[in-house]
């Protein structure tokens, strides 16, 4: 059977030729049919649009203008630009920081649900998931308050505790990195979540045996259950670099209130504003393309390194 | 641990059985405290959540306050009587004790009080200067707060707007994923693992790289200031509910489908009479996660919106609004929480559908 015959079935085929066709060329046929939403939509809608965005981020193109022809320009105003370098700089400043932590934190949470000593465990593991259910705009006017200076309740607690000196979180650009990190906190339940699946899924004879040698808990955790659900770690981790290079409603919240600050001058944030104030849509093209590029070289790097820490059961 | 030890009887079994009672309490003991070690962590994660509230029940006049300021809304308690209302302070006696009186008379040296528990007495005459005292608060919540808020961003209005948005992408998703899904799991399809791989990618596609394009191609056809833009792309499917369903097919008998086959029934007519209907649980699943989604779904709407605020959703909204407002904090603490209640309430009902599914999309890839 030729494919070009079985795709341009659907609009002409009529009955008669559907019944010679073989039950194969049939189902294949219906297979087509049905995934074509999907296949039209990734032309339309991912396809088509990266390398439009490629095309464009060789041109000087804004809306209602004729498209000019720009060369390399955009892509050397990458570098030259303060305001693009300044926004990958601070980008990748907080992924060094956030991205261990975003990773870390929903990690041991899951190894705490999932010790064999603690009770009411449905309870907790809603608990710990709710905040990631609270839409990103209102989380972000929530820790706002949470992390005022003088009447937020962190700053209360710490001062409480006995802290004296505390920073006005969110306007202070030396703890502005720490108030960051600890918003992104209430995104971690999906990667909680995840992980705690996975080593609800580790096989309980490896326990029992490491048991028999004589481990203890934290060598168990470190020899058993890490390497066990280190695909999922490693899934999460992708995710979440992915996540900060397009991180934007914190910034862009944040960027309203204490104006402009290069502080929260994130990489995604940048590109708005080049898109959507000040219309230099070929610019934040090629804007997008790179961070695109960054992402994809990033993947690969955690995938090539994968193989060194990842175990992966079976075949694979 | 001694008295469960010493109560077990004094017989040779006592040896034996002894030591794993102990070891069990011991269990017990430390399960109790690393239960109770999760719940404080979980209190303190959730705090700002409590912070939320308290601001958002308190009074103007109660945040103005600096300083000292109470953590539960608090206010200035006054006493009324006979149509005047007093201050009440809490005053100490020259007896010893301090007794909450209401302020009747200020004085430079001496003031009036009368007392709130018996105002018809012949008012005390208390010797100091009235300003040192400290006056009595009384927990005070401000629900007329959510009144306010609900008027001002005209919640009514952006309730309306998210709910035709997420209900109409949730058709689309429904339809199109429960269709690319059943391709994916029953059809053979030349390349159809590389096809599946493609989708998969999708998820770790930044959004910005197809961004511009897609901005350019919606303001072109005169769709942008509609809610055409965040409802027409939801028709052709997309990666995490496709995977999520296609998982579920995965696992359904093929038996039934061939029964169903035989019968003469085609494809479309199997999907219609027996895959959905024994997928109800993973079709409520996605159309769960698409109404959280479009609920909180916020860059979209921000972009395509812009030049139309009557058609905005809640997200931007509430943001929209707490930009003007930014120095109400309790007005804007107010539309936060009206903003979070439908996605948490929704999450609480479903909650075994929903974590079963981000379980199903972040484990078996």
């Amino acid at each position: 059977m030729t494919t070009p015959q079985a795709v341009s079935l659907p609009s002409t085929a009529p009955v008669q030729v559907r019944r010679s066709m073989t039950t194969q060329q049939r189902q294949r046929m219906w297979g087509w049919i049905f995934l074509s939403p999907w296949i039209v939509g990734f032309l339309a809608f991912t396809g088509f649009p990266m390398v439009a965005s490629l095309i464009f981020s060789f041109t000087n193109f804004k809306i209602g203008e004729p498209l000019e022809w720009a060369g390399l320009t955009n892509w050397a105003r990458l570098f030259s630009d303060n305001n693009t370098v300044n926004a990958l700089f601070v980008t990748f400043r907080f992924a060094l920081v956030s991205v261990p932590i975003i990773v870390l934190v929903p990690l041991l949470m899951a190894t705490l649900l999932n010790s064999k000593v603690v009770r009411a465990k449905p309870v907790l593991r809603v608990l710990f998931y709710i905040p990631y259910m609270i839409p990103a705009i209102s989380g972000v006017f929530i820790w706002q308050s949470f992390l005022n200076g003088q009447t937020g309740w962190l700053n209360r607690l710490l001062r409480l505790i006995g802290f004296q000196e505390l920073p006005n979180w969110l306007f202070d650009p030396r703890s502005l990195t720490w108030g960051l990190v600890l918003i992104g906190l209430w995104g971690v339940g999906n990667a909680m979540l995840t992980m705690l699946a996975a080593m609800q899924g580790v096989p309980t004879e490896l326990y029992e045996a490491a048991e028999v040698d004589g481990a203890n808990p934290f060598t168990k955790w470190y020899r058993i259950t890490l390497p066990l659900i280190s695909p999922v770690i490693l899934y999460n981790l992708v995710l979440s670099v992915i996540g900060l290079m397009q991180y934007f409603i914190v910034p862009y919240v944040l960027s309203n209130v204490t104006r402009s600050n290069p502080e929260t001058n994130f990489f995604n944030l940048n590109l708005y504003r080049t898109a959507f104030q000040f219309g230099e849509m070929g610019f934040a093209s090629a804007q997008a393309w790179f961070i695109f590029l960054i992402a994809l070289a990033l993947t690969l790097i955690i995938f090539g390194t994968s193989r060194r820490w990842v175990y992966y059961a079976g075949e694979r | 641990m001694a008295t469960a030890a010493k109560s077990q009887p004094t017989t040779a079994a006592h040896v034996s059985t002894a030591p794993a009672y102990n070891s069990q309490l011991r269990r017990f003991a430390i399960g109790t405290l690393v239960t109770l070690f999760a719940f404080m962590i979980a209190l303190v994660y959730l705090s700002p959540l409590g912070n939320m509230a308290m601001v958002a029940l308190s009074s103007p006049a109660q945040l103005s306050i600096t300083g000292d300021d109470p953590v539960i809304p608090m206010l200035p308690q006054t006493f009324e009587y006979e149509g005047e209302s007093y201050e009440v302070f809490s005053v100490p006696l020259t007896d010893g004790t301090v007794r909450d009186l209401a302020l009747s008379k200020k004085g430079r040296q001496s003031s009036e009080f009368i007392d709130p528990a018996n105002p018809s007495a012949p008012p005390l005459v208390w010797e100091g200067i009235w300003r040192t005292l400290a006056p009595v608060r009384s927990v005070s919540f401000a629900w007329e707060n959510f009144g306010i808020a609900w008027e001002a961003i005209n919640f009514p209005r952006l309730f309306r707007n998210t709910l035709i948005i997420a209900v109409a992408g949730m058709i689309g998703t429904l339809l199109s994923c429960i269709c690319v899904a059943y391709a994916f799991a029953r059809f053979p399809i030349p390349g159809k693992n590389i096809l599946f791989i493609i989708l998969i990618g999708t998820i770790i596609l930044p959004g910005q790289v197809t961004l511009i394009p897609t901005y350019a191609f919606f303001a072109s056809i005169g769709w942008t200031n509609t809610w055409l833009p965040l409802i027409v792309p939801h028709f052709f499917a997309n990666a995490y509910n496709v995977f999520l369903l296609r998982q579920y097919f995965m696992t359904l008998p093929r038996e039934l489908d061939e029964a169903a086959m035989i019968d003469g029934a085609n494809p479309l007519q199997i999907l219609l009479r027996v895959i959905i209907p024994q997928s109800f649980p993973v079709i409520i699943a996605v159309a769960v996660f698409h109404f959280v989604w479009a609920w909180n779904d916020y860059f979209g709407p921000l972009i395509y919106l812009l030049g139309a605020p009557e058609l905005q959703p809640v997200s931007v909204g509430v943001q929209v609004f707490n930009f003007q407002y930014g120095p109400s904090p309790e007005l804007v603490q107010a539309t936060s929480m009206m903003t979070l209640v439908l996605p948490v309430i929704i999450f609480l009902l479903a909650q075994r559908v929903f974590m079963r599914g981000v379980v199903v999309t972040g484990v078996d890839k």
